[in-house]
């Protein structure tokens, strides 16, 4: 329990900081680059939660696919390799009062809701294979409407990003 | 461990995430910000499901991935789009919507 | 529950049923497969997929028709007073977490008869359309959608069950963006088919509302008793008609659902999509607004009756929703009818009047004449839409501008002439007419039901009908030739429609009679507009009213019990002089104006004020477009960026204008008073002051992705915090 305890809060201190870093940096591709820290420590604590599968899918899909992407949109957009001045509004300062807000009411309704209560000490552990069960079974209606989604992404990017 | 410190790790990942998205201007880094915060949403509904001993919170986070990879995708494609007509790709220079 | 099983079975005759009914799903199914080859083989094939499309729908013709025959044979066989039970067959389409959703066919009298209107006008338009879209650059697109669009409608008709019917609905409602926006280079064509689409979609959403509520309502109820989902069509009847349902929630269903029907009917007042859908190719026209589209909403409440009886009270008399809708829409669109220059348009808001009529009797409880009504209403627009396409296809170069490019047509055309004559006669419901046996049984009994005064709406609606069909039909076919069908050729008419313009070459040698192609499905639509009255002919006694006794359900558990005036000649006799009123005052007008220019009559609305402001009135529509283009849609669009804006002009502003006018004040008396070199730089500085806090209250309504998206997750984070203090 101290070594699960030790590991979410050093990965939570470097998620967190690596996604101020996502939000300040000045340039576009440390942006991504602290973008995939931040997504790293996701699925670190995807584990930690007793979340394998996700967690998988989190590096297969997320630090594999979408940072590809990512990069790709920063190339094909010439944004420049180096830092820049101009990537914040400039009235970025209304940013911080906003997430505070939300933050504000976050932290009222999580600590009147939830205190001190603890995860079970043996928390029943979801296998992979009652998830498929349930993504193919119950859920099956949204994994029907996601593939149709993402069929119409793979032919709206396509539509949207070819020359013509 | 607490529930909380989960739940507080998601709070604090979506409001820097909002922050992102509010105080960024260039197109792929509010794409980026939008990342941050469906990671978190992602957090909460993994405790959920620990905390409940449900698959539920699993089978909706996978197919919060699936819709984010769906979303970068015609993102992107969508920036490259107005990076096309318009040379840049900042938000601000987007204010066809002014009332 | 024995409740719906035949308790009194030894009284019930044994139903027939056979292959074309058990069949029935089958009507849809052809049209829909027929599409897909068009769209993949189509423009390889000898007609450009155009053969495909009429034998598609001559098919499902066939079909129906079988389907038909059955049906009317199903009913012989049942007893007097038994209600005959639909055909009704049904499959399970996907489940999902304990949800069921079904597909399947519900026949009954009201499917068979619009499924066969629905084909039999549908084969009409194909084939008409094969020679007026001849060489037209998207033939073989063209007829795909069209395809599409009337199998959209016959799956609609045939639903077992709400969902079903909303994927109908929905292909329907996307085709006929496709349809009208045909022509799409034309800006006009593209912003009229985006118009009809989110139009008609501000309806739908009441069409989603309604079966949600439905289904959550009554699922339980249907599972129960008829084990059936909360989605099917009869389970919702039974369920309306139990006495079980709360009277709140079935009305607010009821309400939602007639929204829908508002949409897609082109009710007021969301009417104004309908003839602006003018912009489609006349085939077009002539299919959305006889037997398809339009006549979906009118449909959609004669199929859940049960629903609307119950919600909105309709056998209380007095009023409800859908007959005051029903009313306003006769009265007004007749009275747009008459600003119209273009033949289409005048035809556009016959329909909406029309469908006006339809409405009020579903709405007074004539159920029956409505249902009538849409078949009868089929045919003879459909014939009047598809004479004017012959008309601006051989004699009028692509114009519809009766004022200008018509007229003196009847000698040129006179097989055009001839049809358009009695579908006119049809459409004022002169007797023998078919319009006479429904449109005046609709007005009879919208008075015996109790809802006198919407009668006399009815009646006031009859005689605009007529008179406005008179003016259209003098400025079309009598009179001197004027513009196009005179000979002169007009270009200017011409760009109109120059995507299909190749085949101009024969048009242009003067006006003269449409091909076979043409005048062949107008002919077999008079006959039609003729004759078809008489299958319910209600003047003539009961042995006449063969469609009542194969459509109208008997009363049961699942059909709510109708009353039907006895037929007076005294009233028919009275509506009919009314009538030829309407027409013989059109006419001597239209005679004194158009022909004689009598200068008592020749610009009047200039002349009288009253007059003039009535008709800028009109022919604005009412304003209503503008109404909602500049009034609703600018508010939805940004009702946070208005608010933001009243508070920037108002409060913010004025704080702006009291911080400048006083530091001016201040300024001046500085200037009067102290040295003016000394502060000259104090003033500058406060009037930068007063431009910086004006430009950082100004970004309100930026355009600025971002800074609404501030505003919106602050607006997020105070309605949670709001929310939490309050459960606390």
């Amino acid at each position: 329990m101290i070594a699960q305890n030790i590991g979410f809060w050093t990965i939570a201190i470097v998620m967190i900081v690596a996604a101020l870093r996502v939000v300040t940096t000045n340039n576009v591709v440390h942006a991504a680059l602290w973008l995939v820290v931040v997504l790293a420590g996701a699925a670190a604590q995807y584990i930690l939660l007793a979340a394998e599968f996700v967690a998988i899918t989190q590096v297969l899909v997320y630090i594999g696919a979408v940072m590809v992407l990512f990069l790709f949109g920063t190339m094909l957009t010439r944004a420049r390799i180096g830092s820049e001045s101009d990537l914040n509004n400039t009235y970025k300062k209304l940013g911080v009062p906003v997430a505070g807000l939300m933050f504000a009411a976050m932290v009222v309704a999580l600590s009147s809701s939830f205190g001190k209560e603890k995860i079970p000490d043996s928390p029943k552990v979801i296998s992979t294979q009652e998830v498929s069960d349930q993504i193919f079974g119950q859920y099956l209606l949204p994994f029907w409407a996601l593939s149709f989604v993402l069929l119409a992404a793979v032919v709206g990017a396509i539509v949207l990003a070819r020359k013509d | 461990m607490f529930v909380n410190q989960f739940l507080f790790l998601a709070a604090v990942l979506f409001c820097i995430g909002v922050y992102g998205v509010v105080a960024r201007k260039n197109a792929v880094l509010m794409l980026m910000s939008i990342e941050i915060i469906l990671n978190s949403v992602n957090i909460n509904l993994l405790t959920f499901a620990l905390r409940n001993g449900s698959t539920d919170g699993h089978v909706f986070a996978l197919y919060i991935i699936a819709v984010a990879a769906a979303e970068v995708g015609v993102g992107l494609g969508l920036v490259l789009l107005v990076y096309r007509n318009k040379k840049t790709i900042s938000v601000d220079d987007l204010s066809e919507m002014r009332g | 529950m024995n409740l719906f099983s035949n308790a009194d079975a030894e009284v019930l005759a044994p139903l027939t049923s056979g292959w074309f009914l058990d069949h029935a799903w089958l009507i849809p199914v052809v049209p829909a497969i027929a599409f897909a080859l068009i769209i993949l083989f189509g423009k390889r094939m000898p007609f450009k997929g155009s053969e495909l499309g009429v034998l598609s729908m001559l098919a499902s013709l066939v079909l129906s028709t079988g389907a038909g025959y059955q049906w009317i044979q199903r009913v012989n066989s049942a007893t007097e007073e038994q209600f005959v039970d639909p055909v009704i067959k049904s499959w399970t389409w996907w489940q999902n977490a304990g949800f069921e959703f079904g597909i399947g066919q519900h026949i009954d009298g009201l499917a068979v008869l619009v499924l066969f209107v629905v084909a039999f006008i549908s084969t009409l338009v194909q084939i008409y359309s094969l020679e007026y879209l001849r060489g037209d650059r998207r033939y073989t697109h063209f007829f795909a959608a069209l395809t599409l669009f009337s199998g959209g409608m016959l799956a609609m008709v045939l639903a077992d069950n709400m969902m079903l019917l909303l994927l109908g609905w929905e292909i329907m409602g996307l085709c006929s963006f496709m349809l009208i926006g045909h022509w799409w280079e034309e800006d006009v064509n593209s912003k009229a088919a985006l118009k009809a689409f989110f139009t008609v979609r501000v309806g739908d959403v009441g069409l989603l509302v309604g079966i949600s509520m439905l289904y959550f309502a009554a699922n339980d109820w249907t599972r129960e008793n008829l084990d059936v989902s909360g989605f099917s069509i009869r389970g919702i009847s039974a369920w309306a008609l139990s006495g079980e349902p709360n009277s709140t929630v079935i009305m607010i269903a009821a309400v939602a659902l007639f929204i829908a029907c508002i949409g897609k009917s082109g009710q007021f007042p969301l009417h104004t999509w309908l003839p602006d859908a003018m912009a489609g190719p006349t085939p077009v026209s002539s299919l959305l607004h006889s037997s398809t589209m339009v006549v979906a909403g009118v449909y959609l409440v004669a199929r859940l009756y049960p629903v609307f009886f119950v919600g909105l009270d309709i056998p209380g008399g007095g009023g409800n929703l859908i007959v005051i809708i029903g009313g306003i829409t006769i009265v007004i669109s007749a009275a747009l009818a008459f600003v119209q220059n273009d033949i289409k348009r005048v035809l556009a808001y016959s329909t909406v009047s029309q469908l006006g009529y339809m409405m009020l009797g579903l709405g007074a409880g004539a159920w029956m004449p409505a249902v009538f009504h849409i078949f009868t209403h089929a045919f003879f627009k459909a014939c009047l839409f598809l004479g004017a396409g012959s008309i601006s296809h051989s004699a009028s170069h692509h114009s519809f501008d009766m004022k200008r490019d018509m007229g003196g047509l009847r000698k040129v055309m006179p097989i055009t002439f001839a049809t358009w004559i009695i579908s006119t006669l049809a459409l004022c419901g002169v007797f023998p007419f078919s319009g006479f046996f429904s449109k005046d049984e609709i007005i009879d009994n919208v008075g015996h039901n109790g809802y006198g005064l919407f009668m006399i709406i009815a009646l006031i609606g009859a005689f605009m009908t007529a008179a406005y069909m008179t003016r259209a039909t003098y400025l079309t076919f009598f009179g001197k030739p004027r513009g196009a069908s005179a000979g002169h050729a007009d270009h200017s008419a011409h760009d109109a429609h120059d995507a299909h313009d190749s085949h101009d070459a024969h048009a242009s040698s003067g006006p003269h009679e449409s091909g076979l192609l043409i005048t062949v499905p107008l002919i077999i639509l008079s006959v039609l507009a003729l004759s078809s009255g008489f299958l319910n002919a209600t003047p003539f006694g009961e042995s006449w009213e063969r469609m009542k006794l194969w459509v109208e359900p008997r009363h049961s558990a699942f059909a709510p019990e109708l009353h039907h005036a006895p037929f007076m000649w005294s009233k028919a006799l009275m509506s009919l002089a009314i009538v030829f009123l309407g027409i013989a005052v059109s006419w001597v007008l239209s005679f004194r104006l158009f022909t004689k220019r009598d200068p008592r009559l020749v610009g009047l609305t200039q002349r009288v004020k009253i007059l003039g402001v009535g008709h800028k009135f009109l022919v604005n529509k009412y304003y209503l477009d503008d109404f909602y283009e500049k009034i609703i849609v600018r508010n939805i669009a940004g009702p946070i960026a208005s608010a933001a804006y009243w508070i920037n002009q108002n409060i913010l502003d004025g704080i702006i204008h009291k911080i400048a006018s006083s530091s001016r004040l201040i300024s001046g008396w500085v200037y009067r008073n102290i040295d003016q070199r000394v502060v000259d730089g104090a003033v500058n500085n406060s009037a930068s002051f007063t431009k910086s806090v004006g430009t950082a209250a100004q970004p309100s309504q930026s355009g600025k992705v971002s800074q609404y998206g501030a505003l919106l997750f602050s607006a997020a984070g105070v309605a949670a915090l709001v929310l939490v203090i309050i459960n606390t």
